[in-house]
């Protein structure tokens, strides 16, 4: 007989709990241990219960540590997490989940999400980091001063496909896309003075 | 899911208790308030709007994910468009921007000078990206689009030309907020970022619709012209 996965639930609305349970009551490979409408409660047992795969409502995790999942979790790096969403979240919050189960899912995309997680099983990307690298922060400074992503390439010693990722990146931490936004950026962070903006 | 979305016979005032937002959007079309209890259908009469075109647009700023199919597009009496979009163009320049402006320079003066002329400089290179994106429009874009309305055909333009060019004037105001809420020094201007932030938020949030409209309805709406006219 075929490993069954055990899973537990993380979500407050105990209509969704029972909607979950009976899509998965008939298939043999899951098994759904226990639910929890809080996050207190669920770590409390969560060492007992040892589950293979946690259906958690990013909403509990609490604004605080709503891009703490890793580390809430970090004594159980094999158990996958998936999101249960009902609401909108944050695509940086789903980012974390191993896969996102949402309220339109039928039973067999749950099924499918739930068998590719298992699949691929791998952690994601550790919660990513808004520092500016030293390599971005000489790319914006050239940004800044009106230079051209090739003007950028030669000068830096990359290829142009690395300037724009590396502008991607500086645009993705600061939140600032456009090349006048990015002038004032590095303006206010005096990376560069009024006399190189022209 | 498909929302309910609304229609002609709906109360207006009913529309405007579903989505505040509305209440910036309806002078545009040149409706004033005390409408009482009259549908938009009525209103819409009063002031000879198209109420489907005014439908239209109400679903398109109420509902996030709401586009009409290409037949509800067709069936739409699209006179009303581009007065809409004109009247649009005048209130983000002359309401909109000129408030955002003012208060702006407030805070502006108030930073060292270093930050303070570089945050003017900024937002006054985007007020002129921002005029000369409406006067494309204005003078190449509308009076094409009018002579096609008319059944009159030219051949030098085509909205294809306008499709590709069509430049983004959100993201400024993006790097604007995120300016102003994480990088400019503290300096006690509280209030006044306060009140640019959500007149910024509430500007970017229009605009976002007003691309909408230009890029879902009035390309497609366009494009079948091009083709029908002979």
């Amino acid at each position: 007989m075929s490993k069954r996965y055990r899973i537990i639930i993380l979500e407050s609305s105990s209509l969704l709990v029972a909607g979950i349970r009976h899509m998965l009551y008939d298939n043999f490979s899951y098994d759904v241990l226990d639910s929890f409408d809080c996050m207190e409660k669920l770590l409390e047992k969560l060492g007992a219960l040892k589950p293979d795969i946690i259906l958690l409502n990013p909403i509990l995790l609490g604004y605080a540590k709503r891009f703490m999942l890793k580390s809430l979790f970090q004594n159980y790096p094999d158990m996958l997490c998936l999101a249960l969403v009902s609401s909108y979240i944050q695509p940086g919050i789903l980012k974390q989940f191993h896969a996102v189960i949402g309220m339109d899912d039928d039973k067999a995309t749950i099924e499918s999400k739930l068998r590719e997680a298992l699949r691929s099983g791998k952690a994601p990307a550790n919660h990513e980091s808004y520092e500016l690298s030293d390599r971005e922060r000489d790319v914006l400074i050239a940004v800044a001063k009106g230079k051209m992503n090739k003007e950028i390439a030669d000068e830096l010693n990359i290829s142009i496909h690395t300037v724009i990722s590396h502008r991607k990146n500086i645009s993705r931490k600061t939140g600032i896309k456009s090349v006048s936004g990015l002038t004032v950026y590095a303006l206010l962070n005096n990376m560069i003075d009024e006399n190189d903006v022209h | 899911m498909k929302p309910f979305l609304f229609t002609e016979h709906s109360k207006l005032s009913d529309l405007l208790s579903e989505n505040h937002k509305l209440v910036l959007m309806i002078p545009r079309f040149g409706i004033e308030f005390g409408f009482g209890e009259k549908t938009v259908e009525e209103v819409c009469e009063i002031y000879h709007i198209s109420p489907s075109f005014f439908i239209l647009v109400c679903n398109v700023y109420t509902y996030d994910d709401f586009l009409p199919d290409k037949k509800a597009l067709l069936a739409t009496d699209m006179h009303s468009l581009i007065p809409f979009l004109l009247a649009s163009h005048d209130y983000y320049l002359k309401e909109r921007l000129t408030d955002i402006a003012s208060i702006l320079v407030k805070i502006a003066d108030n930073c060292e000078a270093k930050f303070g002329d570089t945050l003017k400089r900024f937002f006054s290179d985007y007020k002129q990206k921002v005029v000369d994106h409406f006067d494309y429009e204005e003078k190449t874009v509308f009076p094409y689009i009018k002579d096609l309305q008319d059944g009159k055909k030219t051949n030098a333009y085509t909205i294809h030309q306008f499709q590709s060019i069509h430049s983004n004037i959100e993201d400024e105001l993006n790097d604007l907020t995120n300016i102003l809420i994480k990088y400019l020094p503290c300096n006690l201007m509280t209030k006044e970022r306060v009140s640019v932030l959500s007149k910024l938020f509430d500007l970017s949030d229009d605009l976002n619709k007003h691309s909408l409209i230009e890029e879902k309805i009035l390309i497609p709406y366009v494009e079948f012209l091009e083709r029908n006219n002979v």
